[in-house]
């Protein structure tokens, strides 16, 4: 990469970072922000114990138990190797001089909901997690990937990583949405069209006048599911939006550096000329309210839709992979998305468990029930989340529509807790993936957006949110 | 870290795409705080029935592939969650080598880290090994010449040289990233300066 000529933002970070090259010719790059929780950390710990190695800098670091932390009763852990890794993040946090939030904690959260929300993430920013869904904070115009256990342990001993610079590539999605359609259809279609190895190697620049017309909320949504699309990161360039969003946080810059920070960030958004990789542009007209039927996130299709026949599939592997998919689901090609029936309903995850998610999924269950046949369940991304819920008196609508209210959590996103889906049970969900056994060992999920997966909690089938009123 | 030079043996064949890592290792073996000890639950849900049984004409459940070093899978291999536990449970199945068409990013750097070599072949040449494989053709791996043979297939590969000298020698990355300390906090100086809300230290 040429310091010379015009730059994406990718590049502006990049080059922002870069400590140096490696004498392998590989580079090292500085890491702002460090988050950390208890499923990837404790082997990267241990690492650092048996080599004698000190954490670099531990104020750059960030810890919060979420992937195993029960949602209900969590005083006590039951879940004897749950209990084991929670309280191992808690004693190797506590070793190394780093801030964790416990579990009793009001900040407690999914890690990529309360980055975000104490104001850790920032414009300009890298940030690193042992987690894939990382590249949620690229919302902010920050440069944030999922590493593995062994590069956590880089990281704490360094403050850096070594990487070789991605390909960039610009998404594009211009005009108003269509109503009905929102940040989880736009990127569920994005990543159908381009594949969950379509971003392979690249980070991937949302851009066009949908995407920057999106609130943070929505932005995070579209960031967080890039790596669902194979991208290193996914980034939007930071606006006003972005800066109103930061702005008086807990550990936003203060009064004292807030001018030149803005500077800085304002100076970020790629260059008018800047050169892509690879471009696509989409007209957001054509996009639908968009649900999975399959068991990889590529498998969507419009909730007007139907499930596709094997036999149409271009090539014999993707025939099989089709069909491999519809036994896994129990579907029968042809079948209407709509005439689709739910055993349960899950909202939340670090996609679609933010406020707005919620306050959405109030407004269209209020003074509904949900479907007799159905259970429903959200889950709060944070405990902030939660209590401002509850001062809006969301949690009392959604309750009265039938709706389990619970604590933080990543909860049935991945069920490494106890919400897990029974072999056979189909799910609406808007987390971020269907692949087989992740929400339950033979757990049929579908994904989509909060608006949809309210409106199917009352009516008990996959609904079209634009035919429910 | 285990050093990688060359491998021979059988190689199972897995013709399956968009093999995720909720499939390689799913997530209720993610609760342990070691890294070893995670072979048995390799690809947990396709080798065991509800009740835990071997199924048995999974692949890696049925002789001579239950010994395999070496893996042919589909397409896009690796995706989904950044877990290392999933090269953490081929490496303790006894896997050294995965061959596909490509890798998830997050799971190929995860590979180097632990001795394990990701080979990215074309769809054709993938079709060939995955051939071999089924017949149960001893392949031969060959990393400083960079190339996979099989019966009469001889096929080149590409790796980034950094890469390679790692696994080659089996480098401590962490101990090279520190021989640059100076550097580091040289970096770290010039940003309390031009950037001080970012040292506003927590």
């Amino acid at each position: 990469m040429s310091n010379q000529g015009p730059k994406t933002l990718f590049d502006k970070i990049w080059s922002e970072h870069l400590v140096g090259q490696r004498e392998d010719g590989t580079s090292l790059l500085y890491i702002d922000r460090h988050l950390v929780h208890e499923v990837t950390s404790p082997q990267a710990f241990e690492g650092l114990k048996i080599s004698n190695r000190p954490v670099h800098r531990p104020e750059a670091t960030i810890a919060v138990a979420d992937h195993n932390v029960p949602t209900i009763n969590r005083q006590n852990i039951e879940d004897p190797q749950s209990k084991i890794q929670v309280e191992t993040l808690a004693k190797n946090t506590k070793e190394h001089g780093i801030q964790y939030f416990d579990l009793m904690d009001q900040r407690q959260g999914i890690v990529h909901i309360i980055g975000p929300e104490q104001g850790i993430t920032q414009p300009g920013m890298t940030i690193v997690c042992g987690d894939s869904h990382t590249s949620t904070h690229g919302a902010f115009g920050a440069l944030a990937f999922g590493i593995g256990t062994s590069e956590v342990e880089h990281v704490l001993a360094t403050q850096t990583i070594v990487q070789n610079p991605a390909k960039n590539m610009r998404i594009s999605v211009n005009g108003d949405l269509p109503f009905g359609v929102n940040s989880k259809d736009l990127i569920l279609y994005i990543i159908g069209k381009i594949g969950t190895a379509g971003g392979t190697g690249h980070v991937i620049e949302y851009a066009g006048s949908s995407i920057m017309g999106l609130s943070m909320e929505g932005r995070m949504t579209i960031c967080n599911m890039s790596i669902e699309a194979g991208a290193r990161a996914g980034l939007i360039s930071p606006d006003q939006t972005t800066f109103n969003y930061i702005q008086g946080r807990p550990y936003a810059p203060g009064a004292d550096h807030w001018d030149q920070a803005l500077k800085y960030w304002s100076s970020l958004p790629s260059d008018n000329d800047a050169n892509y990789d690879h471009e696509i542009v989409i007209d957001s007209s054509e996009i639908d309210p968009m649900v999975t039927w399959g068991t990889s996130p590529e498998d969507v299709v419009s909730v007007k839709g139907l499930v596709p026949n094997p036999s149409s599939a271009q090539t014999e592997n993707k025939k099989k992979s089709i069909e491999r998919s519809l036994e896994y689901m129990g579907l029968k090609p042809g079948t209407k998305i709509t005439d689709i029936k739910l055993d349960k309903i899950f909202i939340g995850s670090c996609t679609n468990g933010r406020i707005e998610d919620l306050r959405k999924v109030a407004s269209i269950v209020k003074d509904k029930k949900i479907a007799s046949h159905v259970q429903a369940m959200i889950v709060p991304g944070s405990g902030l989340v939660k209590k401002q819920a509850e001062e809006e008196g969301i949690d009392i609508i959604l309750k009265d529509a039938g709706f389990e209210w619970r604590e933080a959590g990543c909860s049935m996103c991945l069920g490494m807790n106890p919400d897990q889906l029974k072999p056979g049970e189909r799910c609406a969900s808007t987390s971020n993936r269907n692949f087989e056994g992740r929400q339950g060992r033979g757990g049929r999920t579908h994904l989509m957006s909060p608006e949809l997966a309210a409106a199917s909690a009352i009516t008990g089938n996959i609904s079209d949110i634009r035919d429910f009123t | 870290m285990d050093k990688f030079n060359s491998l021979k043996g059988i190689a199972a064949p897995l013709p399956i795409v968009n093999i995720d890592t909720d499939m390689i290792i799913p997530k209720q073996f993610l609760k342990t705080i070691k890294r070893t000890g995670l072979g048995v639950s390799l690809f947990y849900e396709m080798r065991y029935d509800n009740d835990g049984n071997l199924i048995k004409d999974f692949v890696l459940n049925t002789s001579p592939f239950d010994q395999s070093k070496i893996l042919v899978a589909g397409d896009n291999f690796g995706c989904g969650s950044s877990r290392e536990h999933a090269p953490w449970s081929l490496k303790d199945f006894g896997i050294k080598c995965v061959i596909s068409t490509s890798f998830a990013d997050i799971f190929y750097n995860n590979c180097f880290q632990n001795g394990i070599l990701p080979i990215v072949v074309s769809p054709d040449q993938l079709d060939q090994l995955m051939m071999a494989a089924t017949n149960q053709i001893e392949f031969s791996i060959d990393l400083p010449e960079q190339t996979v043979k099989a019966g009469n297939h001889s096929i080149n590969f590409e790796i980034e040289e950094f890469r390679k000298d790692r696994l080659l020698q089996g480098l401590d990355d962490i101990g090279i990233t520190l021989g640059y300390q100076d550097k580091i906090s040289a970096y770290e100086e010039d940003k309390k300066n031009k950037k001080p809300w970012l040292f506003k230290d927590n």
